[in-house]
């Protein structure tokens, strides 16, 4: 019990010096910002252009996609600061403390999550601007928000595990870059993924990109009768689906992460 | 008198590469032992496993009577570790890098704020304190580093190289800090490449090699074993060595040597000073010329030549091709 609540302690102090980080170097919230914006734009207007999807504006349709791979990038974040810890042998001293020994994972996680907040908030704004708009309750929308930031907290362990494997914040940038874009956009983030190709179409649908972006969109009530999705159970039960990766990828990647914490030799 | 550090027969390995190949060491409370050698001799190696960030593939090793492997939390608590690339955050001002050491340790609040402005001041970095580290020169950079190691007031300090890279000034500054820790009763282990830094602080050293004891005494006795001090001369008239040699060989109580292409001539002298003048009176009379003349003490340099018979610069070419293999080791074990 105290080593749980040394580890939330602990935590706090590590979190905080990345959110000190945060305010003292903008530019990686700038640059996370700004593609998002970028994206919404381009679609939203180069694609919207010729893609219909029946019953919604398809603006509408694509911010849930976008909050998607936004969130799911501002994870590799994670990675990549552990990695420049390791580097620079920050990682070494806090092994040296009598710290807990998984308080620097739960503060970068954690930390993480706040960037993805103000990251979502820029976003939400840029969405209204174009003509976004939620069209259920206040409270349906909070539980939109919030699935998609508890499946990037799941994301970010994956990226810490990543991060303390890999030589340089480099790596993890350009690695994640190749990982991310197709598992983000075979789904049905941008477009509606009933005409992809067959193999495709049953990988979008068993995708959590997939199941957490249409939970999104429904919960943001930016769907229409018009609009079914596919006949899969993934899809069908899009919340739980999602919520069941959560799961499994933190019982996975909490303990791998800790494990690799504990014997990462920096470099 | 307790022994605060003790190793016995620890041995890491990386891959196929021996970092310690058994390595033995004892440190007395409130001395200061120094591990001398070149890098790559596996200097950090040990100050990595006596600090637990690594654990040794055989033999034990204690620090302030704990176990490193059994309880190296224990050990945590006791020790302060100051690396050789100063672990501080660059974009945190030096007193939320101490601040944040000292929540880690649970000093508290109140105490953790007092104990990183005190810091601040003892290091001579209050001016400074609330500008981001990036801000900061080598050794202010160092010193900050030195002082997180302090926050907890630990009995035992282990400093990896902490005067490489720092220029004249810094390191004679960096030297005072060390001596006044060590008047305060600390025990420390540091590491360096300067055998003078050594002699100028430790009370011991052991000089290693290829990750194993190759010497071990104070500095005076390492020096003896070299063969003490040299002559070392440079004859402006290459026509005169020989002449400068016979003078020389008169005083020395070793083998003349001549380096850099014959105009450089080195003698060990059991005598100090007055083998230079009895040296320089027979060069005078006989008419040698010179462009310098002077007595040479011992370097690390010349303690290897004479314990290995290679010089530390030889090695580094295999230095880097080992540790290479060593990281190439260590991903593949992961």
């Amino acid at each position: 019990m105290t080593s749980l609540l040394h580890a939330f302690a602990d935590g706090a102090v590590v979190a905080k010096r990345n959110l000190i980080k945060i305010k003292r170097v903008p530019d990686l919230l700038v640059f996370t910002t700004l593609s998002p914006i970028m994206f919404v734009l381009l679609f939203g207007y180069v694609f919207g252009s010729a893609i219909a999807v029946p019953g919604v504006n398809y603006r509408e349709f694509l911010m849930a996609g976008i909050f998607c791979q936004t969130v799911i990038f501002g994870a590799t974040i994670t990675g990549a600061g552990l990695a420049e810890d390791m580097q620079k042998g920050i990682i070494d001293r806090f092994r040296s403390l009598p710290m807990s020994r998984s308080a620097v994972l739960v503060g970068r996680t954690t930390s993480d999550i706040v960037n993805n907040v103000i990251v979502i908030v820029v976003m939400s704004t840029t969405g209204l601007l174009i003509g976004w708009r939620i069209r259920t309750s206040p409270l349906e929308a909070l539980g939109g928000f919030l699935l998609l930031l508890v499946f990037a907290y799941a994301i970010s362990w994956v990226m810490a595990y990543i991060g303390l494997l890999v030589p340089s914040p480099e790596v993890v940038n350009n690695a994640s870059f190749i990982a991310i874009f197709p598992i983000t956009f075979i789904a049905n983030t941008f477009v509606p993924s009933e005409n992809f190709p067959p193999v495709l179409r049953t990988f979008a649908n068993w995708n959590p990109v997939s199941s957490a972006t249409l939970a999104a969109r429904e919960l943001f009530g930016n769907t229409s009768p018009q609009f079914v999705p596919p006949d899969v159970w993934s899809l069908q039960h899009p919340v739980v689906y999602t919520l069941v990766w959560v799961v499994i990828i933190l019982a996975v990647f909490v303990p791998l992460s800790i494990r690799q914490y504990r014997r990462a030799a920096s470099r | 008198m307790h022994e605060m550090i003790v190793a016995s027969g620890v041995v890491k390995r990386y891959g196929d590469v021996v970092a310690l190949d058994g390595l033995d060491l004892v440190v007395p409370e409130g001395t200061v032992l120094a591990v001398l050698g070149p890098n790559g001799a596996g200097k950090t190696t040990a100050v990595r496993i006596l600090t637990t960030l690594l654990e040794p593939d055989a033999g034990n090793a204690q620090v302030a009577g704990i176990d490193v492997c059994a309880d190296p939390a224990g050990v945590r608590e006791r020790i302060g570790l100051s690396g050789q690339n100063a672990a501080v955050d660059e974009t945190l001002t030096g007193f939320e890098n101490l601040d944040m050491v000292g929540r880690l340790y649970r000093l508290g609040r109140r105490r953790s704020i007092a104990r990183a402005r005190e810091l601040l001041d003892q290091f001579d970095l209050s001016d400074a304190g609330d500008r981001p580290v990036k801000t900061y020169s080598g050794g202010m950079r160092r010193r900050l580093d030195l002082a997180a190691a302090l926050v907890a007031q630990p009995t035992v300090l282990f400093l990896d190289e902490p005067t490489t890279g720092l220029d004249p000034r810094s390191r004679t500054g960096m030297w005072d800090v060390i001596r006044t820790l060590v008047r305060r009763g600390s025990t420390v282990l540091l590491t360096t490449q300067y055998l003078e830094e050594a002699d100028r602080l430790a009370d011991d050293i052991i000089v290693i090699d290829r990750g194993r004891e190759i010497a071990h005494g104070t500095a005076d006795e390492l020096k003896r074993q070299v063969g003490g001090e040299r002559i070392e001369l440079v004859v402006s008239q290459p026509s005169q060595l020989e002449a400068a040699r016979a003078a020389l060989a008169g005083v020395a109580a070793g083998e003349v040597v001549a380096e850099d292409g014959g105009r450089r001539l080195t003698a060990p002298v059991s005598t100090g000073a007055s083998a230079l003048m009895a040296a320089l009176r027979r060069l005078d009379a006989e008419g040698v010329e010179l462009l310098d003349a002077g007595m040479r003490r011992p370097t690390l340099d010349d303690v290897f030549l004479t314990l290995t018979g290679r010089s530390t610069g030889e090695d580094d070419e295999t230095d880097d091709t080992a540790a290479a293999s060593r990281r190439t080791a260590e991903e593949a074990k992961r």
